[in-house]
């Protein structure tokens, strides 16, 4: 009993917020690290094409609703969602063809690149706010938890509670399917085996006659799908705002580089290591402890490795040791 | 020559000093934009009803008219204020400034600003205990109380419920961190214990490891010295979702009707205080407020009570003079003399006019004490279904 509450304690407050997070986290950096490797650069408008994305999907969400369309228990935003993708696809498509076709055609270096986009993370930015406004929106809908603590608690007769939200659960199910798919893609599909030789070297796969214009276009349709999807989910479980999807962009690119940019795997596996790092070094270990010690003894102080106010240094240190001792990254991507 | 420059400096200190008919400035120097605009948006055009009301009384130094100016303090970036209050005093040419709202940017505009250029600033809401103490040159006051205070009312409405075990998390900044030792070490004094104390970042959207900390320490409450626009709402929700919490205590900075509407029916019990008085005064400024603004949120009254004193500061010196008024801020506030409420303000100048003494009570029992700080009026809440409702005064 005392062990299944353990368990059940780090279930409700570790092991639940950080997956979802780290799904979230996951999807984010899968497009950041898809444009370094294949148009290789370090995309800073990331976190802010993630915001456009979501503000389509929260314009359609507010329309539907207005219409009475809904998904009964699950929420409207996933009906929105392909709508959302299109419209970020169309606006990053002709942002590439306004900013970044220009610079490849002169072969710029990486550089010039990363700081216009920039340029394009600030006019984002201020579009998103000019649409949608500075200020937090709310856009979920239908059901709001699959498990709800209290009813849990009744249900089993633990002394703590296990709470999943459907948000949760949809961030997890949706980062699989989608990670399945973007690997069946790569790995199986023409355009997708184009993509990835167009990563590994450039001028040997123009020489083999593959287009590099369309491989460019799909780049950018897949970068901004993933984006719209790991931005709309973000939302649904926390809260839509221009600003903090912003900040997303530090641990997303702490995410890329930990797993090794450029990388796919990696940047999954580097999403849930800042996610799980970031909730778990900063936890307070006291009640854990006192189920797990023997009778009724508990320990005085709260066993917490780092106060919650250094939860974001935690990422960096992170990125930092991954730098120093292993420059590509966990798994094998290209070096910084 | 020399004869005429002096007589041009002459005339010129007169007009500065006694003053004809002319035009006043106030600075009405508060978060426009920020975690506080929800608040701010019921404390501006509180004072600007005091300044309209002095102003068409017609009685204001000779039939002088005042104008409010408008300045935004963002509640949280101290440079940004610093270059408003500076563009109030320098280009606006304000006589006095209502403000600012949050303690740290207040702190900032009156060390970097007003400090320098000895403008009375009076401050409805900044409520830090480290403003008590700071070198002012006598010109800063404030409507507000001590979180010192707050502190201990706090603590003992939490005693009161039955309580004596809580978790606390409060907002990094000033505010947060000044309300948060007050009441820390007023409920342990009182044989309480906080189990852990833990800030929050606001402008964040995933609070999980916070809740996960603060339900890993116990409590019966959560105490969330926080802002309900902000990091409050989201530990409270993250709580409530995860279970970890059931019932929170809200301080001034959390009350407002925006949160329970937010939130919704699980927030029922949660109980908190917000500086307020059930005097005369609060009823009349509603009275005086109409539809146009909800007078009952937090500060509001305080608004209205700090554009009053500085004008009424003004007549009893005669002068628009900060160096001047500032003496006379304490007399017009405190005993003895004529009750003043909202709403007689014409009545209270002219008392002063004809050199009278009055005692401002205005919208909040203003009682100005020590370095110049409200004594301390505050309402007892508790949300029932989903909405604010008051249950006491303290």
């Amino acid at each position: 009993m005392e062990l299944l509450n353990a368990l059940i304690l780090m279930a409700n407050f570790v092991l639940v917020p950080a997956l979802a997070y780290g799904s979230q986290l996951a999807l984010g950096a899968l497009g950041v690290t898809l444009i370094y490797g294949i148009l290789r650069f370090s995309n800073f408008a990331h976190g802010d094409t993630m915001a456009f994305g979501t503000m389509a999907v929260i314009l359609f969400t507010w329309w539907f609703q207005s219409m009475g369309i809904n998904l009964g228990p699950l929420p409207t935003a996933l009906l929105a969602l392909p709508f959302g993708i299109a419209i970020c696809a169309g606006f990053v498509l002709a942002t590439d063809k306004l900013v970044y076709k220009f610079y490849r055609q002169q072969r710029a270096a990486p550089v010039i690149y990363v700081i216009a986009s920039v340029g394009v993370m600030f006019v984002l930015n201020g579009i998103v706010r000019f649409i949608i406004g500075p200020d937090d929106q709310a856009f979920a809908d239908g059901e709001r938890f699959i498990v709800r603590a209290r009813s849990f608690k009744e249900w089993t007769g633990l002394e703590e509670g296990l709470t999943i939200k459907v948000s949760q659960g949809i961030t997890v199910i949706t980062a699989v399917l989608v990670v399945a798919a973007l690997f069946w893609f790569l790995n199986r599909t023409r355009t997708g085996k184009s993509m990835r030789a167009f990563s590994d070297n450039e001028d040997l796969a123009l020489l083999s006659g593959i287009n590099p214009d369309k491989v460019v276009m799909v780049t950018w349709i897949i970068a901004a799908a993933l984006a719209t999807i790991a931005g709309t989910l973000y939302g649904l479980d926390k809260s839509f705002k221009p600003f903090t999807y912003f900040q997303l962009l530090l641990p997303i690119f702490a995410a890329a580089i930990v797993g090794g940019l450029g990388n796919p795997l990696g940047a999954i596996a580097g999403g849930y290591v800042i996610a799980f790092s970031e909730i778990m070094v900063t936890y307070a270990y006291k009640k854990f402890i006192g189920y797990m010690a023997p009778g009724d003894w508990s320990p005085d102080s709260l066993l917490q490795l780092l106060g919650t106010n250094y939860k974001f240094s935690v990422s960096f240190v992170i990125l930092l040791l991954v730098l120093l001792l292993r420059p590509t990254g966990l798994f094998k991507g290209k070096s910084v | 020559m020399k004869h005429i420059l002096k007589t041009t400096a002459a005339a010129l200190a007169l007009t500065a000093g006694v003053a004809s008919a002319e035009d006043v400035k106030l600075g009405v120097f508060l978060g426009f934009t920020g975690p506080l605009e929800s608040l701010v948006a019921n404390m501006a055009p509180g004072a600007e009803t005091a300044i309209t009301e002095v102003s068409e009384s017609g009685k204001f130094m000779g039939g002088s008219t005042v104008t409010a100016v408008r300045a935004d303090t963002t509640c949280i970036d101290s440079a940004a204020a610093t270059a408003a209050a500076e563009r109030l005093i320098t280009s606006d040419k304000v006589s006095g400034i209502v403000g600012g709202d949050c303690s740290g940017v207040t702190t900032a505009a009156l060390t970097n600003v007003a400090l320098p250029n000895g403008m009375v600033m009076i401050s409805p809401s900044a409520t830090s205990p480290a403003l008590s103490t700071v070198e002012d040159n006598g010109l800063f006051f404030r409507t507000a109380p001590s979180d010192a205070r707050q502190g201990v009312v706090m603590s003992d409405i939490i005693m009161d419920r039955g309580f004596k075990e809580v978790a606390l998390t409060y907002t990094n900044n000033d505010y947060g961190k000044g309300l948060a030792d007050a009441f820390q070490a007023a409920f342990e004094a009182a044989g309480g214990k906080v189990t852990i104390s833990t800030p929050h970042e606001d402008g964040k959207a995933d609070y999980s490891a916070e809740v996960g900390a603060l339900q890993s320490a116990g409590g019966e409450i959560l105490v969330v010295a926080g802002y309900l626009d902000q990091g409050g709402k989201g530990i409270i929700q993250a709580s409530l979702d995860t279970d970890a919490f059931d019932t929170f205590v809200l301080p001034d900075g959390m009350v407002g009707d925006a949160l329970p509407e937010a939130i919704g029916d699980d927030l029922n019990g949660s109980f908190g205080q917000a500086p307020g008085s059930d005097s005369e005064g609060a009823g009349k400024l509603v009275e005086l407020a109409g539809d146009a603004y909800n007078a009952t949120s937090p500060f509001s009254a305080e608004s209205y009570d700090a554009a009053a004193l500085i004008m009424l500061a003004m007549q009893a010196a005669n002068s628009t003079d900060p160096a001047a008024y500032k003496e006379k801020v304490m007399d017009v506030a405190n005993a003895p003399g004529e009750k003043i409420l909202p709403g007689e303000l014409g009545k209270a100048l002219d008392i002063l006019a004809a050199g009278g003494e009055i005692d401002y009570v205005g919208a909040s029992n203003v009682e100005l004490i020590g370095a110049g700080e409200s004594a301390g009026n505050y309402r007892e809440i508790e949300i029932k279904d989903a909405a604010l409702s008051t249950v006491g005064y303290r």
